[in-house]
């Protein structure tokens, strides 16, 4: 616990904490707002989609997780807990990483299903050139 | 028999082996019931964050096109000019501090220090409520200047290359030459009064480029549950805020009044709000991430 720590060394954590994540949030912004064309208009890789962006999401998670990270560890002192309870708290949320995969796929799917239906609805039925309609539902409508 | 175990007992509680560390008589996560027990609380609502972050996500992903983080979050008081994303840092260095104050408040009751844990605390919970007043800020913006709620979203993206055209298809011209637009360009519907509802403007577009090449189309609204997600998620993360504040001014009542002072745990009673106040942090380290920087 940070009873074995002196006061003055705790007051530095502090202040070494609060340096540290303004700096992240500050690079972060000012590399989002690099990498979406606001510094140099024809420099917009962030929101392009495709290998630059994916690389540049990559980037801005890993700083957050860092943030994450020293939070939990530093200003909540969980470096300072036993095993047993640590484990307890952040086991559990590595299911998280596969609710992640399986809701962005099943996102994805709905993207595709959605695009897959408006395509089938726009496409023109071309009349008679396969003979004679076989459904007899179709029977009425389809004329040639 | 009876001997062996007792000394094997007590051998057990002298040297603290892990071995035995849940055969009782002794706390084996070494934190007291409350403590312990809002880890676990923080772990369930991490869960519940976690859940609408990944709902916006699995959204996000099943829609061709979103607003743009950096063109919808603009707004900075007092200043008419389009200043992407710096009011939003702001509210996270409001948020930064308020933590590292909150740190500084443990400290001090670590300490036994009476007036030390009032001041920091107070300081907090002055971060707290700048942080409130910021977002009661940023969606008034939204509601009313640029017409979000939770079922109209004016603010999408073109979907392919095109000129912008009126209702009968004549080109709209600035400076002599047609208004072009290009795709993955960000557009913001303004909105008027008209019979007490909000009416969005309407806007032309005949594509060059895409799947509706020479096609004009109307622009219609942005991904619609935008709004929804974005007022549901910052809000409840605004409503955290909110009831940590109260907490926060509750516990530094007490503290005022020398009630644990008078317990001699060294302040417990702020270093279980100051996890709680530190999650709120870390909450907003991923709001801010999932909206306003992906």
């Amino acid at each position: 616990m940070s009873a074995h720590h002196s006061y003055e060394d705790q007051k530095k954590l502090v202040f070494y904490g609060l340096k540290l994540l303004g700096i992240i949030t500050i690079v972060e912004v000012a590399f989002a707002l690099f990498a979406k064309g606001h510094i140099v208009p024809s420099i917009t890789f962030g929101k392009d989609g495709g290998f630059g962006q994916a690389l540049y999401m990559l980037a801005m998670i890993g700083a957050s997780a860092y943030k994450a990270y020293f939070i939990i560890f530093f200003f909540m002192h969980m470096a300072g807990e036993v095993r047993g309870l640590v484990l307890s708290v952040l086991l559990p949320t590595t299911l998280l990483i596969w609710a992640i995969i399986a809701f962005f796929h099943e996102g994805s799917r709905w993207g595709a299903a959605r695009e897959h239906i408006k395509e089938k609805n726009e496409q023109v039925v071309q009349p008679g050139t396969s003979g004679k309609p076989t459904g007899f539902l179709l029977s009425g409508t389809m004329k040639g | 028999m009876a001997e062996t175990s007792v000394s094997h007992a007590n051998e057990t509680h002298e040297h603290d082996s892990d071995d035995h560390i849940w055969d009782g008589g002794q706390p084996p996560m070494k934190v007291s019931y409350g403590k312990l027990m809002m880890w676990y609380f923080l772990v369930s609502d991490a869960f519940t964050f976690a859940g609408f972050l990944i709902a916006y996500g699995t959204i996000r992903f099943s829609m061709p096109s979103w607003p743009e983080p950096d063109f919808v979050f603009a707004s900075f008081p007092f200043v008419q000019a389009h200043l992407p994303l710096v009011f939003v840092t702001f509210m996270t260095f409001v948020l930064i501090f308020s933590s590292v104050t909150m740190v500084r408040a443990v400290q001090e009751g670590h300490r036994e220090n009476k007036r030390g844990v009032v001041f920091w605390m107070f300081l907090t919970v002055l971060g707290g409520a700048t942080f409130l007043g910021c977002q009661a800020y940023e969606w008034t913006m939204l509601i009313k200047y640029e017409n979000v709620s939770v079922t109209r979203n004016p603010f999408g993206r073109y979907v392919a290359d095109g000129i912008m055209v009126d209702e009968s298809g004549k080109e709209i011209m600035e400076n002599g030459a047609p208004t072009e637009v290009k795709k993955n360009e960000s557009y913001l519907l303004h909105g008027h009064e008209h019979n007490g509802a909000v009416e969005l403007q309407k806007k032309y577009v005949r594509y060059s480029t895409g799947a509706y090449a020479g096609q004009t189309h109307e622009i219609g609204q942005g991904p619609k549950a935008f709004g929804a997600l974005f007022f549901f998620i910052t809000g409840f993360h605004g409503f955290h805020v909110l009831s940590g504040v109260i907490f926060l001014l509750l516990i530094m009542v007490n503290a005022m009044s020398g009630l644990y002072a008078s317990r001699k745990n060294g302040y417990e009673m702020v270093e279980k709000i100051g996890l709680y106040w530190h999650f709120v942090d870390l909450v907003w380290v991923f709001v801010f991430l999932v909206f306003y920087l992906l």
